[in-house]
Parts: C-alpha cells; structure tokens; sequence
C-alpha cells in the first residue's frame, strides 16, 4: 500500500498500464480476496460446529454485537473515553519528548547531562509504573493519563534527537555561512531536517500509548475499551471481546493512515517517509 | 585588497591523532580577483575555503580582510563540495536562502533568487526538490545560491567537479559571463589544470598535506577569453609546469617514490 501511494511531487509519468494492473490486483483485489474468503470458511466451520462459538464467534455474531454496541451508544462512549486519554497522553509526553529531544539533538551538553537518566529509564515497561504514580496521584483519570505520556515521551525524545543529530553537519555550516541567527537555524535547518523522524517518533509513540491505555484500562479503569474487553471475558460474551479488540486495531491502523498522509504533505523532499 | 590569509595553519585533532591540515599559508586576494587553487586530494583545500569563510577558526595565522568587512568578518558565500542544499527546500527557497538570511523581504528574496535560476538554465525546476534534480543541476543550484546572496567574496568548491566535460565548459563559460557582470571576487578550488589557467587571474599551486602554497602563478591572458585566440603556447607550457609541480606533490602525498 505504502509503495502505492508514492507518488512523488513532479515525478514524470504515470505506472504504465501492465504495471498499475499488477499493482491494483497486489495492492488491494489479492487482500480483499483472501479475507473474504478466510471469513466465510470461519462462518461455515462455526455454522457446522467444528469450529467452538465460545472461543471463535462466527463473523456474523461479532458483526450483531457490533450492531448493538453502536445503536446502543455504549461503543461510541467507550471509544471516546479510550481516544481522549490516548491523545491527551499523546500530546502531553509528545510535545514534551519533542522539545526535550530537538534541546538534546542540539547542545551536546544537556545530551551528556540527561542522556544517562534517559537510557536507565527508557527501559523499564511504562506499565510498571503505573503502582508508583497511583500511590502519588490516586487512582483518578491523572495517574492514567500520565502512564500513558510517559510511554509516548520516550518514542519521541528519542527519535526526535536522532533526527537532529542525523542532520548533515555540512548544513549547519551552510546556514552559518549565509550568517542565519540562532532563530533562523532552528527554524530553517533543525526543524524540517528533523521532521522526517520526528514523524516516525510520533507513530511509534501512538502504538505505544495505544498500547499503554488499553493497558492502564484493563487494570483500574472504570470505562474505555480496555474495560470493555475485560468486561467481555469476566461475562463471556466472547463476541464483544472480539468487537474491542477489532475496535482497538481499527484506531491504531486509522492513526497511521491520518499519520501517513500528514507525513506525505510535510515532508514531499522525502521518497519514502514512514515505512 | 581585500582578503590577506598570513600564515595560516590548522590542525584537527580526532580520535587517532591529530592531523596537521594547513601549514602557514600566506596569499592575499584582491577586489574582483578571480584565484584558483589546486592541489592533491586531502592537501586542505576545503579547509582553507571554511576557515576563509569563518566556519572554522584557524590554529594559528590569521586572516586580514580589507574595505567591506563587517565585525571583523567578511560576507562570503560558498558553493560547497556535496550536499550542500537543503534537501526539504525546493529550488527557490535554496537559492533564496542567503538573501532571506539578510533579512531582504520576501518579495524581493523570490524576484532575485527567480533571476539567478534563469541565468543556471533552471527556470523550468524553481518549484522541484533537489533529490528530483540531477548532481550537476544540483551544483548549478549552489552557485546561484552563491550568486545571489550578493556577499564580497565566492568561495568555491569544485562547483562543477562532477560534470561531463561539455557541461563544465557551458557553465564555466556561464561562470565567468556571470562574474563578468557582477565583479566579485572568487576563490576557486578545482583538481583541473585547464579549468584553472581557463578562469584564473591566478593559480594557486598546494603541495600535499601539511597543505602549503607551494607556487603562485599568475595566468597572462586577457579577458574576455576565448579558447581560440588565445596564445596556445603560453597556456600550454604554464599548464604543463603546473603539471609537473602537482604530479610531484600527488607522488610524494601517495608516498610513491619518482
Ligand atoms: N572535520 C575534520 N576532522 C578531522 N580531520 C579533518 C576534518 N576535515 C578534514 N580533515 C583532514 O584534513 C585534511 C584536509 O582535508 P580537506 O577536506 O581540506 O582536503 P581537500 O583538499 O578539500 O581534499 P579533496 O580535494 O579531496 O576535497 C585531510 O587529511 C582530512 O583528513
Ligand atoms: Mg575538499
């Protein structure tokens, strides 16, 4: 998919025929296909009970639970309260991780000095924190949300600094040369010369705070989709497991769409942005 | 006179040592001079150019600049060797760099910038990312750049290094048409003999690291230049002494005995 939708800005023509053919029947019939008809055999194994409904629901019943969860309003409430606290997380210790990361790219003296506390934390598992800042904070929506901005800080601390430092050290000297400010630098050089991987930093950082907040839901929350699947297996209602669990891949995979066009219009001197 | 480099060296210290660059190197450049400079691979070529340019700071030596300098530096633009554009601006906003940098309007920025696009034959590419545009049409960006940025003095390196034969002379042919109208000064760093007795007032010749000025030559032909009337015997003999300087100094810096 990815490598359908390069299309470069001035790039000369378009996919000769034979090609765009090819790539159409890869890019999306041979998919579409397999699914479809991957699905209908599950449907028929259930059906004919080979197949157990308690473990593996047949496609139609997970489709009724969808249905019914939509109209009922529950699923729209629960997908709200899950994408407030994932985004909210997401610009907290996004923009955080961001300055913090284009500050370290830049001065090799905060590097040295923060570099250390970044490498001991960064691998601990953020929902092992979780304990620590509900003894601190309580367990209220607080303590979550920063769980969650903690596991999107590190992402983007840490690519947003590989990005600058990844800047080529001749542009420096170019934007030096033509006499560009500390201002100017930062803006025209130190920014888009970073962007690239800034980007990245930010679609790593959504699937960890996606991650992180099913996580956090799963053990205290009180509602979300995390809660949902849990409630799900507590009942045994296996299908609106299933409908949690398509719900959560189906926010990960739309970020990364929205993430993979704004990367597109952001950043056209790039071939390849983000895969 | 408007730059004196007196003495110069510089010595870069790595991890494997340190490895002496330059070592005193004295030449001095006059108002809408045109010098080039050859010398073997690695002999501090580039060096020269960026400490001239202020992005290094000389181990020792120093550098005078005449009328025109501006607390204690003067303006140079300088076409360097590779990579030297922002590969996230188009054309334009490349070529306009320098000029926005001086704070001129935008307005302006975009009029000149348009103009010097022309003159390097890449009206049709203004809007075109450099990964879109060939090496050479590349380097023809960075001496626009240079161009426009309207500074005292050119510092070029290699601008048209990884041309074919053809285009070079087009475009050392623009060059000088170029420089021509505009009078600035240049220094130019080339590993062609012909391109730099065919552009220079003179050569400078730089013997193998530690880089020194080894011989100035100044280059007798009038301008304009034409490749056909000039005096053949004179150019020959100056580039064949040039050549017999540099091959020595390539053998001694690849320590093959001659
Ligand atoms: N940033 C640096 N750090 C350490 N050593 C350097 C650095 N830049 C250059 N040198 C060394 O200084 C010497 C001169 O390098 P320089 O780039 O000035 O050569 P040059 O004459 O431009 O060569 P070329 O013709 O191949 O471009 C080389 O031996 C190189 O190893
Ligand atoms: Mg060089």
């Amino acid at each position: 998919m990815a490598y359908l939708e390069d299309t470069r800005r001035g790039s000369t023509k378009e996919p000769l025929h034979t090609d765009l053919k090819e790539r159409l029947l890869l890019g999306w019939w041979l998919p579409t296909m397999t699914v479809v008809v991957i699905l209908i055999v599950w449907e028929w194994l259930v059906r004919s009970g080979e197949l157990s409904a308690l473990f593996f629901p047949a496609p139609s019943m997970i489709v009724q639970a969808f249905v019914r969860l939509l109209t009922s309003g529950k699923l729209i409430t629960e997908v709200r309260i899950t994408l407030m606290r994932a985004l909210l997380g997401l610009v907290l210790g996004g923009i955080s991780g961001m300055v913090l990361g284009l500050l370290m790219g830049w001065s090799q003296k905060l590097r040295i000095l923060v570099d250390p506390f970044i490498a001991a934390a960064h691998p601990i598992p953020k929902i092992a924190i979780l304990p620590l800042i509900l003894i601190i904070f309580g367990i209220g929506e607080t303590s979550k949300v920063i769980v969650i901005a903690v596991a999107a800080f590190f992402p983007m601390l840490i690519n947003t600094m590989a990005g600058v430092r990844n800047i080529h050290p001749i542009h420096f000297d170019v934007a030096k040369n033509y006499g560009a400010s500390l201002r100017k630098t930062f803006s025209r050089v130190i920014v888009p010369g970073s962007l690239p991987l800034v980007l990245t930093g930010l679609r790593l950082a959504f699937n960890a705070v996606l991650l992180l907040t099913i996580a956090v839901e799963l053990v205290v929350a009180q509602k979300g989709l995390g809660r949902m699947i849990w409630f799900a297996w507590e009942t045994m209602r296996t299908e609106e497991l299933y409908v949690g669990l398509i719900v959560t891949a189906a926010l990960g995979i739309g970020f990364n769409f929205v993430l993979h066009s704004i990367a597109k219009r952001l950043i056209p001197w790039r071939r390849t942005q983000i895969e | 006179m408007l730059l004196m480099c007196r003495s110069l060296g510089k010595i870069y210290r790595t991890r494997n040592g340190v490895t002496t660059a330059l070592k005193d190197v004295s030449l001095s450049v006059g108002e809408q001079e045109f010098v080039c400079i050859v010398g073997p691979s690695g002999c501090g070529k580039t060096t020269l150019l960026k400490l001239i340019a202020g992005l290094l700071e000389p181990t020792s030596g120093r550098i005078i600049f005449g009328a025109g300098e501006k607390n204690g530096r003067l303006r140079s633009a300088m076409v360097f060797q590779e990579h030297g554009l922002f590969p996230w601006m188009t054309v334009l906003g490349n070529v306009a760099f320098g000029l926005e940098m001086q704070g001129i309007s935008q307005h302006e920025c975009r009029d000149r910038a348009h103009d010097f696009i022309e003159k390097v034959g890449l009206g049709f590419f203004t809007h075109s990312y450099p990964h879109e545009l060939s090496v050479g049409m590349c380097q023809r960006v960075g001496i626009a750049r240079a161009f426009v940025a309207d500074s005292q003095i050119l510092l070029m390196d290699e601008p048209v290094g990884s041309l074919d034969t053809q285009t070079r002379l087009v475009l050392q042919e623009e060059l000088l048409r170029i420089w021509v109208e505009h009078r600035k000064s240049i220094i130019y760093v080339t590993h062609d003999i012909e391109e730099a007795i065919w552009l220079g007032d003179q050569v400078l010749v730089m013997t193998g690291r530690p880089g020194q000025i080894r011989e100035e030559i100044q280059i007798p032909l009038r301008r304009p230049r034409n490749p056909l009337n000039s005096n053949r015997q004179e150019i020959s003999e100056i580039k064949w002494h040039i050549w017999k300087i540099l091959e020595e100094e390539v053998r001694k810096s690849l320590c093959i005995p001659t």
